[in-house]
């Protein structure tokens, strides 16, 4: 009995004596690393930056085409979108050199004449697992492009596409900004974005089926 | 300055405490949430554009019409074609699994020349060139020493564009040994030579009948067309139309029917004589009918009369005479009543005084030709080609007797007897086989002796897809196009009641390094030269086929179907054209009448007491296609356990061999031996016992090979003496513990 009391004794008096710099200073060390780590080093190691297969300048098409957005990015009959354009309707254009430019050369060389469709990498793409129909958001509640895509239209080059290494999908899902801060509807995309849209439009948040609020309304 | 444990404890804490300030933590938890939700490894749907492409089912004779999804270039799923005059949007399960025969590992991906021995599977791939030349070159030899009736081929169906290149190709080469594979159309369209005095087939307006009378016809299990069966079955149930299945065992067409006859294996023919002799001995026939447009009725009359009383046919049938009476009553008394034949999915023929027999009794209530009755339907005739010019060599070839012994001899009426080829007597033998669209060392009824005869032929040549069996045992192989990948006419004939030309498209582009068979025989025939090739005058098959479709062409590649709108059937003044201009009961000149044959099975009673049959399935494919791998996961565990098949024992049989559910035993009948599991089973007769055709593959397709057991390997002829025709409804056998 006396023999535990001595020692807790003893331990009492090493802790009072020990000096508190050392160990506050370690705390600041590990505080301030970790942010940087945290701020600093994590994104710049999450993202990876690729580069558009071919450069592409929305400003110059919007001028040549006469049906503005829709020119390249239309609903097919049956309702469908048809996203990013196949190679065939960049060859309507391109069949042939229209100028000089090193993107126009990559353009014929690589894909127009192999007849290869070009891997554009798509800024807005969701996870597999949603289903999202452009058609009800656009034909239907007749939301602009913009609200989700942002002046997209207006860009005269193609920014560097950043891939999350861990989800392989793209940075602008869940926005630039790494704590979430959004300025504008089209800075941000994920799954909160989506519903609290929704709520505050009053969107139906069930299923026609079974009448449940359901995950199946927009997950598969 | 002391740095101690509590400095590194520190350091970890100010560490976890920054780390809980910066977005690692919870984004890091977001990412690998999303990461997890969608593996990257989990196949995801490729986005692109949706369209329907429609085409022809080729899988089995029904001829339905498919609508293939496709995202881009890729086939997605199969369905039915809405609208399709045989299907309308129905689609049966192997059709709905055809992209697993498009996307098959046991596709042939080149042309091959075999390098091991017969069936180890040890192939070389060669150049479209050179198996050609290799074909030729066989041909050509075999021509050269005036044997040119020594090439035998082998066609899955009579009809169509590509088995009448391949007659062509016969006829301009000199042999007259073409032979298609047996199937109960031969019987019906002979009853058709005989009693009609026509070249038809048969159809029947089974929408419109009111009463069906079927005997052995698996109606809602492959018989016929398979998905217009479904949809006229449900028509009769939800009009109460009442349907009589007339069987040994329970089959689900029998389980679904009104009433079910159990009757004694392979004396189906015998009840309808019964049924007929209560209808002429009570006046429950159509006399108008009979006296003004039949003729040969009052000598058969006297025949049924004496041989087919009640008491004779229940001795025979083992079915009691007050349900001949009955049955008889409700055949006759119904406004439009339907007598159907054809043993299960009816690929098997039925004996030819048999078929007659059915079609007596369809006569005797005056339904032929008329709403809800059997309708003489033309034979598709749209292929007229010139005839081809034969030189010394062919006149010579094609004079020769043929092979199987065919429309001469014995059997003077059939056209082809493929089943004889283990038997034949002539006085030569085969040097080279052609087989296309059919798999015969497996589907054959009396498989093991029909697969002895392949081997003895010392070159074969396969044009399957699918390295099947066939393919196994041949020398080459020159591998057609899937059907989702080829253009193929299909003029449907298994029973519609009028004139109807599918056509298959290409869906896709070919996969693999083949070539639709009908551009190797129009090659093959151009490089043996001289008259052969001048008889093949086309570019390619698919200027060939749209010149022999002439003004079909632009409908059957928008519509996918052509139907002869104006088809009228032919009323009874103009109907038959036999000799008399009426319908006969009968041929005295070949002594030929409705009757019943006590075709006995092989084997002798003592050493084989049971009697075996074989059933269909719509779950099991057992022509030339072989089941993919969603339809072999359709099969219930009563048919198939592991790698056993199941045999259907009637438990009081079961009992007195000391069987019980489960166990295994050996079957073995006069032809081969086979180990399989009991099963229990209400539905099949004491003493008779049931397994289903279509498992046992022995190829290397892991889906289908080793499951089961080949039945047709177990079968022995059973031969119908008026067409040689092999009718296959039994065997005996013996089942013993194992």
């Amino acid at each position: 009995m006396s023999k535990q009391e001595d020692r807790t004794t003893a331990v009492d008096v090493k802790e009072t004596e020990g000096p508190a710099g050392p160990v506050i200073l370690f705390f600041i060390i590990g505080f301030a690393v970790s942010l940087v780590v945290g701020w600093g080093i994590f994104p710049k190691l999450l993202y990876s930056q690729k580069h558009q297969p071919v450069e592409f300048n929305h400003v110059l098409h919007q001028a040549e085409v006469s049906d503005g957005c829709e020119s390249c990015h239309y609903f097919r009959e049956d309702g469908s979108f048809a996203g990013s354009p196949t190679l065939e309707s960049c060859m309507e254009c391109h069949e042939e050199a229209l100028g000089e430019s090193e993107a126009e050369e990559k353009l014929i060389e690589e894909y127009v004449i192999p007849e290869r469709e070009i891997p554009w990498l798509v800024y807005s793409r969701q996870p597999a697992c949603v289903y999202f129909p452009h058609a009800a958001h656009v034909l239907t509640a007749e939301m602009a492009c913009e609200t989700c895509h942002g002046d997209v239209g207006e860009s005269d080059h193609m920014k560097v596409y950043e891939e999350n290494r861990i989800t392989g999908y793209s940075r602008d899902l869940w926005g630039k900004n790494m704590i979430g801060l959004k300025k504008n509807t089209w800075d941000r995309m994920k799954m909160d974005d989506c519903s609290a849209c929704h709520v505050k439009e009053n969107v139906r948040q069930g299923s026609v089926q079974t009448e449940k609020g359901g995950c199946f309304v927009c997950h598969k | 300055m002391k740095i101690d444990r509590r400095c590194f404890l520190s350091l970890v804490i100010g560490g976890a405490a920054g780390t809980a300030l910066t977005p690692l933590p919870w984004k890091m938890t977001d990412d690998s949430s999303i990461w997890s939700q969608n593996w990257p490894w989990t196949p995801v749907i490729a986005k692109g554009e949706t369209f329907y492409e429609s085409s022809a089912c080729t899988l089995c004779p029904g001829g339905c019409g498919i609508t293939v999804r496709m995202i881009e270039d890729r086939t997605v799923k199969i369905e039915g074609q809405t609208g399709h005059p045989v299907n309308d949007g129905g689609v049966c399960v192997l059709g709905l699994s055809g992209l697993q025969l498009l996307y098959n590992p046991n596709r042939v991906t080149s042309p091959m020349k075999r390098t091991g021995s017969r069936g180890s599977g040890r192939w070389e791939p060669i150049s479209w060139d050179e198996a050609i030349g290799q074909v030729v070159g066989k041909l050509s030899e075999l021509r050269e020493n005036g044997q040119p009736q020594k090439v035998g081929c082998i066609s899955g169906s009579p009809y169509g564009t590509v088995p009448e290149l391949f007659k062509r190709l016969m006829t301009a080469y000199g042999s007259p040994n073409v032979m298609t594979v047996p199937s109960l159309q031969d019987s019906l369209q002979l009853t058709m030579k005989i009693m009609h005095g026509s070249d038809a087939m048969v159809g029947y307006d089974l929408e419109n009948a009111d009463f069906i009378l079927s005997f052995g016809s698996g109606l809602i299990e492959g018989w016929g067309s398979p998905v217009r069966m479904f949809k006229a079955n449900s028509g009769w149930k939800e009009s109460g139309i009442e349907t009589v299945q007339i069987e040994p065992r329970l089959s689900n067409t029998a389980a679904k029917s009104d009433q079910w006859i159990a009757i004694k294996p392979g004396t189906e023919a015998a009840l309808a004589m019964g049924i007929m002799h209560v209808m002429i001995n009570d006046g429950l026939y159509d006399s108008n009918f009979v006296e003004q447009h039949a003729g040969g009725f009052s000598g058969w009359k006297a025949l049924v009369m004496e041989d087919y009383t009640p008491d004779k046919v229940t001795a025979i049938t083992g079915v009691p005479a007050a349900m001949i009476q009955k049955l008889a009553k409700q055949f006759a008394g119904a406004a439009r009543p339907l007598a159907i034949c054809g043993r299960g999915q009816g690929d098997e023929p039925f004996a030819l005084n048999e078929t007659m027999a059915i079609h007596a009794l369809n006569a005797l209530v005056g339904n032929i030709n008329q709403p809800g009755g059997v309708v003489a339907v033309p034979k598709p005739d749209y292929i007229d080609w010139p005839d081809a010019e034969m030189d010394d060599v062919a006149e010579n070839g094609l004079a020769a007797q043929r092979i199987d012994g065919a429309g001469a001899g014995k059997y003077p009426l059939t056209s082809s007897l493929l089943n004889r080829l283990p038997d034949a007597e002539s006085a030569y033998s085969l040097e080279a086989l052609l087989v296309s669209n059919a798999n015969p060392y497996y589907t054959m009824a009396d498989a093991r002796s029909f697969q002895k005869q392949i081997e003895k032929i010392p070159f074969v040549v396969s044009f399957s897809s699918y390295m099947d069996e066939t393919a196994m045992h041949a020398d080459f192989i020159l591998p057609n196009h899937c059907y989702l990948e080829r253009y193929e006419d299909v003029p449907v004939t298994a029973g519609m009641a009028q004139p109807l030309i599918g056509l298959a498209r290409p869906i896709v582009e070919p996969l693999f390094d083949t070539m639709n068979v009908g551009d190797v025989i129009i090659r093959i025939a151009q490089e043996m030269g001289g008259s052969i090739a001048e008889a093949f005058p086309w570019e390619s098959y698919e200027a060939c086929l749209e010149e022999t479709l002439g003004d079909k062409w632009e409908t059957l590649n928008d519509e996918g179907f052509w139907v002869d709108e104006g088809f009228q059937v032919a009323a009874w003044e103009d109907a038959f054209t036999t000799e008399s201009g009426k319908f006969e009961f009968g041929n005295a000149s070949l002594n030929l009448f409705p009757g019943f044959n006590a075709l006995a099975p092989e084997g002798d009673e003592a050493s084989y007491p049971l009697i075996l049959i074989p059933y269909d399935s719509m779950r099991l494919a057992n022509n030339a296609v072989t089941n993919p791998p969603f339809v072999m996961k359709t099969i219930e565990d009563t048919v198939l356990k592991g790698n056993f098949g199941l045999v259907e024992v009637n438990p009081e049989t079961a009992k007195s061999l000391g069987l019980s559910e489960g166990s295994v035993a050996r079957l073995k009948t006069p032809k081969g031996e086979s180990r399989v599991k009991i099963h229990l089973y209400h539905g099949i007769m004491p003493g008779v016992v049931a397994m289903p055709k279509g498992l046992g593959h022995r190829t290397k397709d892991r889906f289908t090979a080793g499951k089961g057991s080949n039945i047709k390997e177990l079968m022995g002829p059973v031969e119908d003496q008026a067409s040689g025709l092999d009718v296959a409804w039994g065997i005996r056998a013996k089942l013993t513990k194992a």
